[in-house]
């Protein structure tokens, strides 16, 4: 039932699970096409050329909830841009041979950040936001998901309080996530600022709602509140969550 | 919505506030123009909302948290004190950053844009080169924030020396020195502009010196440096 307040930057990973073959089947399995997953070391690799991939639905398909605009400039130009500019920055270095994940770690580098990183986790960030969203979204989860939250919140009203909570109260441009804790394996509820995500924390994301400006700003205004409860009650897609949660624990397990 | 004339500079400081229970509260200062004023450079509809909704926003909600600081204090209890300063940060902040950035602001046909013609444009020439080489220079600089925030165009009062700086959220510029007097700040919060511009903020830094009040950057400046 812990809230934290990511805006100071800690990474808790180890260099060792950086690069560990457990990392890259984690980072795999947050993303629904295969995405190649190189390490340094490993020489005559193909060059890790990031993609604008597209949500998984038109961009009309979450309407009346979001509109065809809203996604027309938030993928088509936010999101295109942040991969643009992010490939023009790798080129060439040894970024442009990792993955998206190992990109963000690098250039987060322990709190003393690169250029490349809030690119690189602002394309990591959308593309998991598309995928945290479906036509037809909403209702409530089930089976084991239902299970740990009742658990971790006391109820699925609960999470939904505290996940309304932070995504109100991130203050400026940021993320509101639902993850699981690694360590404690624990659901826990974040927010983050600007383009800082649970990667560089240890944390497993299972959910994110985008709380810049931008986000909402042609839909909603300045009605943030309208916006969030929007997300969870229409378009929130608790089986990507549920998925997620799978992998996160295969992906301990594995260890 | 009223016009009123521009409030002189040594009204800038005293906020307009009412009292409740003895703690000096907040209300939104009146805009000196319409609305519609700064078009084509910012809509009507921006303005209305960035006015009406977003400053009124950080008003109401840095009384809550004075009022509930207040409380706290009374009782001694520190740690809920502690705990408010963000929400006083932020939505103070806000307050504060708007108010300075209406006025900041002008219809072209009441000079709004007009170079500023005495000491302050002879300083930007003298640091910056020129005029066109300030902007450039703030332009760059207010696309670089990250996230939201300011670009300021700022007087360090003890050095008596033109200063180009950026804040971070609603953080106000003394956060970035004690000595700053801001004389022009920029808002490239995405609300600022995004229902004109959408994502792209070059276009909104470009457009919005044709309607900046050097009028009024001209008299903080020459008050700070006589």
């Amino acid at each position: 039932m812990v809230m934290a307040s990511v805006t100071t930057i800690a990474s808790h990973l180890t260099s060792t699970f950086l690069y560990a073959p457990e990392f890259c089947r984690l980072s795999q399995s947050l993303h629904t096409s295969q995405r190649p997953c190189t390490r340094k070391s490993v020489s005559g690799t193909i060059s890790a050329n990031i993609d604008l991939k597209p949500p998984p639905y038109a961009l009309d398909a979450l309407e009346p909830h979001m509109s065809k605009e809203t996604l027309e400039y938030h993928w088509g130009k936010h999101h295109r841009g942040y991969v643009n500019n992010l490939n023009k920055q790798i080129e060439g270095t040894e970024l442009d041979k990792m993955s998206l994940e190992s990109i963000i770690l690098a250039s987060h580098n322990k709190g003393d950040i690169l250029p490349a990183f809030n690119n690189a986790a602002q394309v990591w960030n959308h593309e998991f936001f598309w995928e945290s969203m479906k036509p037809g979204g909403g209702g409530k989860p089930s089976g084991e998901l239902l299970e740990l939250i009742n658990r971790d919140f006391g109820s699925f009203e609960a999470l939904i309080q505290e996940f309304k909570l932070a995504a109100t109260t991130q203050f400026g441009s940021g993320w509101a996530w639902l993850v699981y804790d690694l360590e404690d394996k624990k659901l826990v509820v974040l927010k983050s600022s600007n383009a800082i995500n649970p990667l560089v924390l240890g944390s497993y994301p299972l959910l994110t709602l985008d709380v810049w400006e931008h986000a909402y700003y042609l839909d909603f205004k300045n009605l943030r509140p309208d916006y969030i409860s929007t997300f969870l009650d229409k378009l929130v897609s608790w089986d990507a969550v549920s998925s997620r949660l799978e992998a996160a624990k295969v992906s301990i397990e594995g260890k | 919505m009223a016009l009123r004339a521009l409030t002189n500079v040594k009204t800038l400081g005293r906020l307009r506030h009412q009292q409740i229970r003895g703690l000096q509260t907040f209300t939104l200062p009146d805009l000196s123009y319409d609305y519609g004023a700064l078009e084509p450079a910012i809509s009507g509809e921006i303005m209305q909302l960035h006015h009406q909704k977003h400053h009124q926003t950080y008003i109401t909600n840095y009384n809550k948290a004075l009022e509930q600081l207040d409380d706290a204090i009374a009782k001694g209890d520190a740690s809920t004190a502690v705990k408010l300063q963000s929400a006083i940060n932020f939505n103070g902040g806000g307050h504060v950053n708007h108010s300075i950035f209406w006025k900041n602001l002008a219809p072209t046909r009441e000079g709004g844009g007009e170079p500023p013609h005495g000491s302050l444009g002879w300083a930007i020439d003298q640091h910056f080169g020129s005029m066109e080489k300030l902007v450039a220079k703030m332009n760059a600089e207010g696309a670089a924030v990250q996230g939201s925030g300011w670009v300021w165009l700022a007087v360090d009062k003890e050095l008596k020396r033109l200063v180009v700086e950026t804040t971070a959220n609603q953080d106000p510029l003394v956060t970035k020195g004690a000595s700053l007097v801001p004389l022009v700040g920029i808002d490239v919060w995405e609300h600022a502009y995004y229902l004109q511009y959408k994502n792209v903020r070059p276009d909104y830094l470009k457009n919005i010196w044709k309607v900046i009040n050097w009028k009024y950057a001209s008299e903080v400046y020459e008050k700070e440096c006589p």
